[in-house]
């Protein structure tokens, strides 16, 4: 019940009104009229009074309800289908999924690779990995070409920075686990992965203000691969990107990238490279 | 309990028209101008916007539903501007939008498609399953609203579509090409539709279909080579044409005589406006 219907209509009032009285004002009916349709509690004084006051109307309700109710009872309401919540879509498409299943699967192979043996000398293929593995995710999270409902989603309301972080936020609480499980048997450490990932998540979406998230995305992950990870698994050493040392950069960057994204976060409600 | 009248609809209008567009320039890719200054002023009603393809009617109403940011001029929605950047929320959550080659989520059943387009329509939520059903009653969907969108035919695909397009009571309707698929029964009961929401929105239907104009349209804005060629009513756009013209009804032979002497047009659009 609301909660400006604190005053509750008179007694006398809603007698009157029960059996139909014509001397009360017709401002007065409007207001009453008004306040049943909000107040479960003076509707049931009034049907009790109907029911006490006036027998001609009960009796009447009462034809009215046994000629309708044979044609109410057959009609139940049908069962929907399984459903999919509007909240599950509100985090993630569908187009997502296919890619963070990649995604898992692409952790769980390094990790297989990573206990099978030193074939790859001192380099753990998970730690290499686990910076960039997030980008798939975010790549298809606002991309024109792998979403066919981009055109409608740019054009709505919701779209925007707002849309793009709520996704890439989705993408980060799937993967991260992923990573923090794995991480554990191939004695990777989280504190050497998640700055870097975070910051390359962010840079992601900082360049993808100006080029578009999906290439934002995918150029970075060719960056990675030629320039973190085939050094090491060339030289079989470890990688200097990840040591420990190199966390105030990484820490900087994400700064960095935050910033930029909160100051084009107008750049996102348009479609990005309009001239395309 | 909410209120029949909400403080919104009572809220006295600040514009003249919906949609007004000034020395409107939009260009695509480097070096093309698709829309090429172009002054229009659309208020309520249904507005055909005719013209032959690649006339840049698309990239106009992609403009309108500000997806793509004009390069010149003024355009103004609500008596708005949106050439600004940012700020498009509030415009975006009156607008209704079916882009010509909508794509959608396969797996997903009409009434979660047109659900979920009420999420991103930010359309409150203790309203959104009304409104959906809403929707999907007024194109005819309702006894395949549980059925995956994979499942539906072309055309029934588009009515979905049109549904997602109504489901946030836009004021104004941006149709591009809605009557592609629609099998002809379907189609007169699009243009029923297209007339009921005529009298309280502004709607505006790209196609180049001559006939869906005569039939449901009480405005017609002819469009070639990204200039406006006339803006008249389908009567006036008949009248412009004579005998020699080619096509098969009145309307085609004016849509003709106006595509072949642009100047025609204008001078009769001035008199007319």
């Amino acid at each position: 019940m609301s909660k400006e219907s604190e005053e509750h209509a008179s007694v006398r009032l809603v007698g009157d009104y029960a059996r139909g009285d014509t001397d009360i004002a017709a401002d007065e009916v409007w207001a009453l009229e008004a306040h049943l349709e909000v107040c479960a509690a003076c509707r049931a004084r009034l049907s009790a009074a109907v029911e006490t006051g006036v027998p001609a109307v009960a009796s009447l309700v009462v034809t009215v309800w046994s000629g309708l109710e044979p044609s109410l009872q057959p009609t139940a309401t049908m069962r929907p289908r399984r459903r999919r919540p509007v909240w599950l879509s509100a985090w993630l498409t569908p187009v997502m999924a296919p890619w963070l299943a990649m995604t898992v699967g692409v952790v769980l192979i390094a990790l297989a690779l990573d206990l099978a043996g030193p074939g790859f000398g001192e380099v753990s293929l998970v730690l290499l990995l686990a910076p960039v593995l997030p980008l798939c995710g975010v790549a298809a999270a606002w991309s024109r070409g792998l979403d066919p409902a981009y055109e409608l989603t740019a054009a709505a309301a919701r779209a925007g920075l707002h849309l793009v972080l709520r996704r890439t936020v989705s993408v980060l609480a799937l993967v991260v686990p992923v990573l923090l499980v794995a991480g554990g048997p191939a004695g990777v450490s989280a504190a050497q992965w998640l700055l870097p990932c975070l910051a390359l998540t962010s840079a992601a979406l900082a360049l993808g203000a100006a080029i578009g998230v999906t290439r934002a995305a995918l150029g970075l992950m060719a960056l990675w691969a030629v320039g973190v990870m085939a050094p090491p698994l060339i030289t079989r050493s470890e990688s200097t990107v990840l040591d420990t040392d190199s966390l105030p950069v990484w820490g900087l960057l994400l700064a960095l990238g935050t910033g930029v994204v909160i100051a084009r976060r107008a750049a996102y409600t348009t479609v990005p490279g309009t001239t395309r | 309990m909410t209120r029949a009248v909400s403080a919104a609809e009572l809220r006295p209008r600040t514009y003249t028209h919906a949609i007004r567009a000034a020395g409107l320039r939009i260009r695509v890719g480097r070096t093309r101008t698709a829309v090429d200054g172009l002054d229009l002023s659309l208020g309520t009603g249904v507005h055909g916007l005719l013209g032959p393809n690649g006339a840049g009617k698309t990239t106009l109403i992609r403009a309108l539903a500000t997806v793509l940011r004009p390069t010149e001029g003024t355009l103004e929605l609500f008596g708005e501007s949106v050439a600004s950047v940012g700020g498009h929320r509030a415009v975006r959550r009156r607008i209704g939008y079916l882009p010509q080659e909508f794509g959608y989520y396969k797996r997903f059943t009409v009434r979660e498609f047109v659900e979920y387009m009420a999420w991103l329509k930010e359309v409150p939520k203790a309203d959104v399953p009304a409104a959906v059903q809403r929707a999907v009653e007024r194109v005819g969907l309702a006894d395949r609203a549980d059925e995956r969108m994979k499942a539906l035919s072309g055309g029934m695909v588009r009515r979905a579509g049109i549904a997602q397009a109504l489901v946030n009571d836009p004021e104004v309707l941006l149709l591009d090409e809605p009557t592609v698929g629609l099998d002809p029964t379907q189609r007169m009961r699009f243009r029923d539709l297209l007339q009921e929401l005529g009298t309280d929105t502004c709607v505006v239907v790209s196609t180049h279909l001559v006939e869906d104009v005569a039939a449901a349209c009480t405005d017609v804005v002819l469009f070639a080579e990204g200039r406006l060629v006339f803006q008249g009513t389908p009567d006036e756009m008949a009248a412009a044409g004579n005998a020699d013209h080619p096509g098969d009804s009145p309307l085609e032979r004016g849509y003709s005589a106006l595509l072949a002497d642009p100047a025609a047009g204008c001078a009769q659009e001035r008199g007319a406006w």
